[in-house]
């Protein structure tokens, strides 16, 4: 195999398991070397969630630590989850303005703004910022704390550090996520609101009037709630990233990086699945 | 190999003596293709010190590890008050842990917590009946046990390598363990600090009469707080003794490390 090849392998599965790659070596195919590495690193996700969710259930609880990270997830993301909202709403109302007005569909134009905000571009529009945000956050700090010995200390100390790191972490970004999106979508339909304004008086209660018009549950419980699911992939994959890391500066580096990269990967796939689930479900 | 029958024998038999708390029996240890561990067995009694020395690289910290359950043995058996670490749940480990106190190498120290908080950490998930007055009293009587109890508000940062492991060495200490592990205690530190370090090692086993394991390179250290060394050499235990009998030990290993430390 050239070095350009094992290279461009190399790229592409450093993230997956955030440790220094070791080329195979000259009678091993690159394939069964990615899938390989592939199924490992899925296999090592489902055992470190198993342990996750055994550490969870069990007392003691760890409600204090559990309560500063829905603090740290939740509220410090708000202003960002807030201002990418309202840019999204401003961004899209404008577009959509010129584009309906041009195949005659004005007068949908709120609903339409409401529809693509709640549906699909709230959810996972704050779960991709939520992912650039707290799993970094999380994977570069438990990745500090791995290399520096930290989490041995917590082991030492006989404390579980799969329940006062990752249970906590995983459980607020799954708590946070569906109130972060209410957040985002509220910022965004405001100021789309204010945008559309501009450009022909439209009163605020004229807009939710026809935004929501022959809307029900089903319309914003699924798309909302599917964020949990989110939450939790961008929980588990940045608490699994930080945890295993290995190799000091450049390892905490890494695992910040995989951590963004990986979880917003998921979260953009399980989409697609949850869509299609919501469609069959709640039609 | 042994097993854990002839491991509790040969522990009634040492009951003669002194109780040996920890017991490690043939224990075997490689990462890949390099191994580490090479069918190493000690014993350490209450109120004792032993002293693992060696080269870098020979398994000194992995041998420290074993012993308080961060990483397992890949055969072998790591026995703690005659209970075998490899049967026991979570639960059960983590009350083993619970007798022992870690001192490692950088302190870890938690970053994100002061001095102060750093000590309360094992108080707080492990004495729930505490009361918060208690807690700091405990807290405060152990930084000033190691002299550091004018800093309980500082970042680990803010404070030199020295006074990191003394209070790694308070926390080490907070739930009154029976078991001390020393993991390179004096190793970055100025001579002055190690002798403090060596001192209060000493003083602290003077009054708790734990059993002590100390992994050193130092053998000025060793032989200050040690009653008894082993020197590892190419993961076995090359020689074991009181340092007079290490002196006097004719290997060509024992003398090139003795001469050279």
């Amino acid at each position: 195999m050239s070095e350009h090849r094992i290279e461009a392998l190399a790229g592409v599965i450093a993230p997956l398991s955030g440790q220094p790659i070791s080329p195979p070596s000259q009678d091993e195919s690159a394939p069964k070397w990615v899938t390989t590495e592939f199924l490992e690193w899925f296999g090592e996700l489902g055992i470190f969630f198993w342990r996750v969710i055994r550490a969870a259930v069990t007392p003691p609880f760890e409600f204090r630590e559990l309560f500063r990270q829905l603090d740290d997830i939740g509220s410090k993301s708000l202003p960002l989850v807030a201002l990418a909202g309202a840019a999204i709403g401003v961004v899209l109302a404008l577009e959509s303005v010129q584009s309906m007005t041009r195949f005659g569909a004005k007068s949908l134009l709120p609903a339409a703004l409401v529809f693509s905000v709640v549906h699909e571009i709230g959810p996972i529009m704050t779960a991709l910022v939520v992912s650039g945000r707290v799993g970094a956050g999380i994977g570069a700090e438990l990745a500090s704390m791995k290399v520096t010995e930290q989490i041995d200390a917590i082991e030492a100390s006989a404390v579980n550090p799969y329940r006062l790191l990752a249970a906590t972490r995983i459980l607020a970004c799954t708590l946070m996520l569906p109130l972060l999106t209410l957040a985002f979508d509220a910022c965004g339909l405001l100021m789309g609101w204010v945008a559309l304004a501009t450009v022909e008086p439209l009163s605020f209660h004229q807009f939710i009037i026809n935004g929501f018009n022959g809307a029900g549950f089903n319309d914003f419980l699924p798309p909302t709630f599917k964020t949990a699911v989110f939450g939790l992939i961008i929980g588990l994959v940045a608490c699994f990233q930080g945890m295993r890391t290995r190799g000091g500066a450049e390892g905490v580096g890494r695992a910040a990086t995989s951590s963004v990269v990986l979880s917003s990967l998921f979260v953009i796939l399980t989409d697609v699945v949850l869509v299609k689930f919501i469609i069959i479900f709640f039609p | 190999m042994a097993t854990i029958d002839q491991i509790s024998i040969k522990l009634q038999a040492t009951d003669a003596g002194r109780t040996p708390v920890v017991a490690v029996e043939d224990v075997y240890k490689s990462f890949g293709p390099q191994r580490v561990l090479n069918g190493v067995s000690l014993t350490v009694s209450r109120g004792e010190t032993l002293a693992v020395l060696g080269r870098s690289g020979t398994g000194k910290s992995v041998l420290l590890r074993m012993i308080i359950g961060l990483q397992t043995p890949d055969s072998g058996a790591v026995c703690i008050h005659r209970q075998d670490l490899a049967g026991l749940s979570l639960d059960q480990l983590s009350a083993v842990r619970k007798k022992m106190g870690f001192l490692f190498q950088h302190a870890a120290l938690y970053d994100s917590l002061t001095v102060e908080q750093n000590v309360a950490f094992p108080l707080q998930h492990h004495r729930n009946g505490m009361a918060s007055s208690e807690l700091s009293d405990r807290v405060r009587k152990l930084l000033a046990e190691v002299g550091m109890d004018g800093h309980l508000d500082k970042m680990p940062s803010d404070i030199s390598g020295g006074m990191q492991k003394r209070v790694g060495l308070a926390r080490a200490l907070a739930l009154e363990p029976d078991i001390l592990l020393l993991d390179e205690p004096t190793a970055g530190l100025d001579p002055i600090s190690s002798a403090e370090i060596d001192e209060l090692v000493l003083k602290l086993q003077a009054e708790h009469q734990m059993a002590s394991i100390v992994v050193t390179h130092d053998l000025h250290s060793a032989k200050t707080i040690a009653d008894r060394l082993i020197l590892l050499n190419q993961g076995n235990v090359t020689a074991e003794g009181t340092f007079q009998e290490l002196q006097g030990n004719d290997d060509p290993f024992v003398r090139e490390f003795l001469k050279h430390s």
